[in-house]
């Protein structure tokens, strides 16, 4: 064949693509294929795909969209904790004229990719799945606003993290670091493939986070069960608003600079190029315009969690409601008016600087209202010290250290010295592990009986609590002493023999970390086998307070079989104080949002056509955008969406938990 | 929220509604689909924001005053907010339940929207003929990327309005189909505003420069 034919249908794609001289990707290749293969076969055999599809890729419930996202973020953690390994693991060896295991090519891949996948392919999917998961429930609510969006944005995620998979596999990732900044990015020093899997994976995500970001305002502002006004939803809902408000009015900025970046790379425009007329300081304040408010969609539910926590196991009502939901709001608006501070030394001016330094340091003060507002919720409580609690003192005991590391940071005249240094490595991680993901576990460990109906197994989640929490600080401290000696980030060989030490002790706390997400997967394989001694019938294991836990654990389809009035912030501790009777009678029909499979094909045609424009296969970008067309219009032709779950269903399903409680008591 | 939360008669709190109440059919529909088009201003926000920094940085190459075309634009111009009005009575004419009149009115509206892609395209045509492509400068590259992505939107707007057009043909003027309307509705003006904008901000200003 012709190599202009070849060139026509797999565009830039050849046989050196493929990385078969890295023994490190091989070996993983083998691996994952292994895996996979087994992955496979094992559904097939057991005929599970037909159970899959219907139950599962197609439904537009949005419990089990939460659990796929949960499992997503839990699948991606593996990856970017693996990434993770590998840099610590160089940045230990690498010393004396060593140059470690890993080439420079290769390392720069590693750092990038863990970085984009922690936290658009983990952080985000974990915080999107609990909010999925848990606000409709709190609200009352029977779904989201538009659960056929909810099931495609899901899809849209899993493919942005299906083409930073490939990348590892095909062709390259990006070696520029998480955020790409040009002229670096541009195709004048990144010509291959990896900046272009960045952007299209984003680009494919994003959308989804974007319309997931409107579904859920939607659901809060429009589908909140009678009774519940603003000031009585769940702290938990409203920080949910609150990540929802900065996702949309954030996520679209990350859209057009990665659009712009594409047309500097695709087109030949000079956006951010350097000669004519082209910025790549444009691109560096656009990309944290939204890089700041970012971090805190991240965080503010993990707050949300927090509230919920603190107030259920220390059975008191959370202390100062009305001033939680205001920080909260405080902090959204306060987001948007630091982006600067991630670049104080780029040449702003004094009073530039000046003003980003103070709104920064001005975040701290709603932030720590929260901190001391969770102290109170705990004064004189009668606290219980479960797996989520014992998440919430870990992550109030890091984050306030995390945090105080971020008011030095925001001092300018500080963060000359500090910039791009591994003291700025540990202060990011310190709040991201010590906030998002300590959140996410505590979610994980407070809600799973609510998801699942048996509560997650406390001996090998105490195992991981303490192998995360300690690793966390052998991992992360020595970081903060590199950083103060002058170490900068993403250095691949040291030349001083005394900083050894320092790596040797953050590699040991690395494995900690890793012993910790082991012992979380064996908690929840210890937990299914254990699953009948853990069991929770009432659909209220841990006394709690909002409304999600009136229901059964695994909630049915509808949620409610009756839609619940609210009196109080505390609607299901309400319920519980003043003899709330479960209704035994009377059932309706319920209305319900019928599944469809366009949300996967239309995702799964969109990476097709990511991967097209990666590696200029243009036939594919092209026909892969033509059929998107196609069965998104074909979609609008369908009305009839939703059907009715007869009466009898209802009747049947609630009987079964009647029985079921009336064998608990 | 509409709904009584009183006590019942007997003085026992109520906790449940004993009745369905569902939301009507596109009850959060509106409110999506401004966030929607918010998220679609904060896009346009931040290209408008790029050609103010980018805008003046000619690189020694054409600058506004050597490509606009007032006169061709004003006629631009005035094809979007005529689609905008004839858009207006099509919806009149919808609220009436006119299939016949609203399709017509669709239809003129698609033409205007057509016309104004055409005349876009032959000065961006002209442009580049000239030499002023794109990749000449950063003030090129924000402006065919701005006026660009605007045009971008009207032509999925006449995708959308075409698709609206022959599901009104085939279901009538159904609720969906009224809702589709006042969305596509909504999309349509917002471009109208949008392109207000550009005219003020990228046209008039940069003859003005």
């Amino acid at each position: 064949m012709s190599p202009d034919f070849l060139k026509l249908i797999f565009g830039r794609l050849t046989f050196e693509s493929l990385p078969l001289h890295e023994p490190i990707v091989v070996g993983t290749f083998v691996v994952v294929a292994l895996g996979g293969v087994a992955l496979l076969g094992g559904l097939t055999y057991f005929r599970l795909w037909g159970y899959l599809w219907r139950e599962w890729f197609t439904t537009v419930d949005h419990k089990r969209i939460g659990i796929m996202y949960m499992i997503l973020g839990i699948v991606m953690l593996l990856r970017g904790f693996a990434d993770a390994l590998m840099m610590r693991g160089q940045q230990m060896l690498a010393f004396g004229g060593s140059e470690g295991y890993l080439n420079a090519h290769h390392y720069d891949q590693v750092f990038t990719a863990h970085g984009v996948i922690m936290i658009f392919f983990v952080a985000m999917p974990l915080v999107t799945g609990l909010m999925n998961y848990v606000v409709p429930l709190q609200i009352g609510a029977r779904d989201v606003s538009f659960p056929f969006l909810n099931n495609f944005s899901f899809w849209m995620t899993v493919g942005g993290a299906v083409l930073v998979m490939a990348s590892l596999f095909i062709g390259e990732f990006a070696r520029t670091g998480w955020l790409a900044y040009p002229p670096l990015s541009n195709i004048g020093y990144s010509p291959d493939v990896g900046v272009d899997y960045y952007i299209w994976a984003l680009q494919v995500a994003g959308v989804g986070t974007t319309l997931s970001g409107i579904n859920l305002i939607c659901t809060i502002v429009k589908l909140r069960c009678p009774g519940m006004t603003m000031m009585k939803m769940p702290v938990f809902t409203w920080t949910s608003l609150c990540t929802n408000v900065l996702i949309v009015a954030s996520f679209p900025v990350l859209t057009v600079v990665l659009a712009l970046l594409s047309l500097d790379r695709y087109v030949g425009t000079n956006f951010f190029t350097n000669d004519f007329g082209g910025s790549p300081m444009m691109y560096v304040n656009l990309i944290w315009i939204w890089g700041h408010p970012e971090v805190y969609i991240l965080v503010l539910p993990a707050f949300g969690i927090f509230s919920e926590v603190t107030s259920t196991f220390s059975g008191k009502r959370l202390f100062g409601y009305t001033s939680m939901v205001y920080a909260t709001v405080v902090i959204t608006i306060l987001s948007y008016l630091v982006w600067l501070h991630h670049f104080f030394t780029m040449g702003s001016g004094a009073s530039v600087n000046s003003f980003f330094g103070i709104t920064t340091m001005i975040i701290s003060i709603p932030t720590g209202a929260k901190m001391f507002n969770w102290l109170f919720t705990m004064y004189r409580g009668r606290i219980r010290y479960e797996l989520p609690m014992m998440w919430t003192i870990a992550f109030m005991l890091t984050f306030v250290i995390g945090g105080m590391t971020g008011v030095l940071l925001a001092v300018p005249p500080a963060d000359f010295v500090l910039h791009n240094s591994l003291f700025l490595i540990a202060h990011f991680h310190n709040v991201i592990i010590g906030g998002v993901v300590f959140g996410a576990f505590a979610g994980i460990n407070y809600w799973f009986p609510k998801a699942f109906g048996f509560k997650l197994d406390p001996f090998w989640g105490k195992m991981s609590f303490w192998f995360w929490v300690t690793g966390f600080y052998l991992a992360f401290m020595p970081l903060y002493v590199l950083g103060l000696m002058g170490v900068t980030r993403r250095l691949r060989v040291f030349e001083d023999p005394s900083l050894q030490i320092w790596f040797v002790i953050a590699a040991i706390g690395a494995l900690f970390i890793f012993i910790g997400i082991l012992s979380m997967l064996m908690q929840f394989a210890v937990s299914l086998l254990k699953r009948e001694q853990l069991k929770d019938v009432t659909g209220d294991p841990w006394d709690a307070r909002t409304l999600e836990w009136a229901t059964s654990s695994p909630p049915p389809d509808y949620n409610f079989a009756f839609t619940p009035v609210v009196h109080d912030n505390d609607a299901w501790w309400d319920m519980k104080k003043r003899g709330y009777q479960r209704p035994l009678t009377g059932f309706k029909p319920i209305h319900m949002p019928s599944s469809t499979g366009t949300g996967i094909i239309l995702a799964g045609l969109a990476t097709a056509m990511g991967f097209g424009l990666i590696w200029y296969m243009w036939w594919l970008a092209a026909a892969s955008f033509i059929a998107m067309l196609a069965v998104g219009i074909g979609h609008t032709f369908n009305y009839h969406r939703d059907f009715d779950i007869p009466a009898e269903d209802i009747i049947r399903t609630e009987d079964s938990r009647t029985k079921l409680l009336a064998g608990a008591r | 929220m509409t709904v009584a939360v009183n006590p019942s008669q007997t003085g026992e709190p109520l906790f449940y509604l004993a009745d369905e109440h569902p939301h009507p059919e596109g009850w959060s529909t509106a409110l999506g689909f401004w966030i929607y088009l918010m998220s679609d201003c904060l896009i346009f926000a931040i290209l408008f924001a790029t050609y103010g920094v980018l805008g003046g940085n000619y690189a020694a190459g054409p600058a506004p005053k050597d490509l606009f075309d007032l006169n061709l634009v004003a006629v631009n111009t005035s094809m979007l907010l005529l689609s905008s009005i004839t858009y207006g009575f099509a919806m009149l004419t919808m609220q009436q339940n006119e299939v016949a009149q609203t399709q017509v009115w669709l239809a003129i509206t698609g033409l205007f929207g057509l016309a104004f892609i055409g005349i876009e395209l032959f000065e961006f045509a002209h442009m580049i003929h000239e030499g002023a492509t794109p990749q000449r400068s950063a003030f090129l590259s924000a402006f065919f990327t701005l006026v660009g992505t605007h045009g971008l939107h009207v032509s999925c707007g006449l995708i959308w309005l075409v698709t609206l057009m022959v599901q009104v043909q085939k279901f009538g003027l159904i609720e969906a189909n009224r809702r589709r309307l006042m969305c596509l509705s909504m999309f349509w003006h917002f471009l109208d505003v949008v392109w207000i904008g550009v005219f003020t901000f990228v046209y008039l200003l940069g003859v003005l420069r």
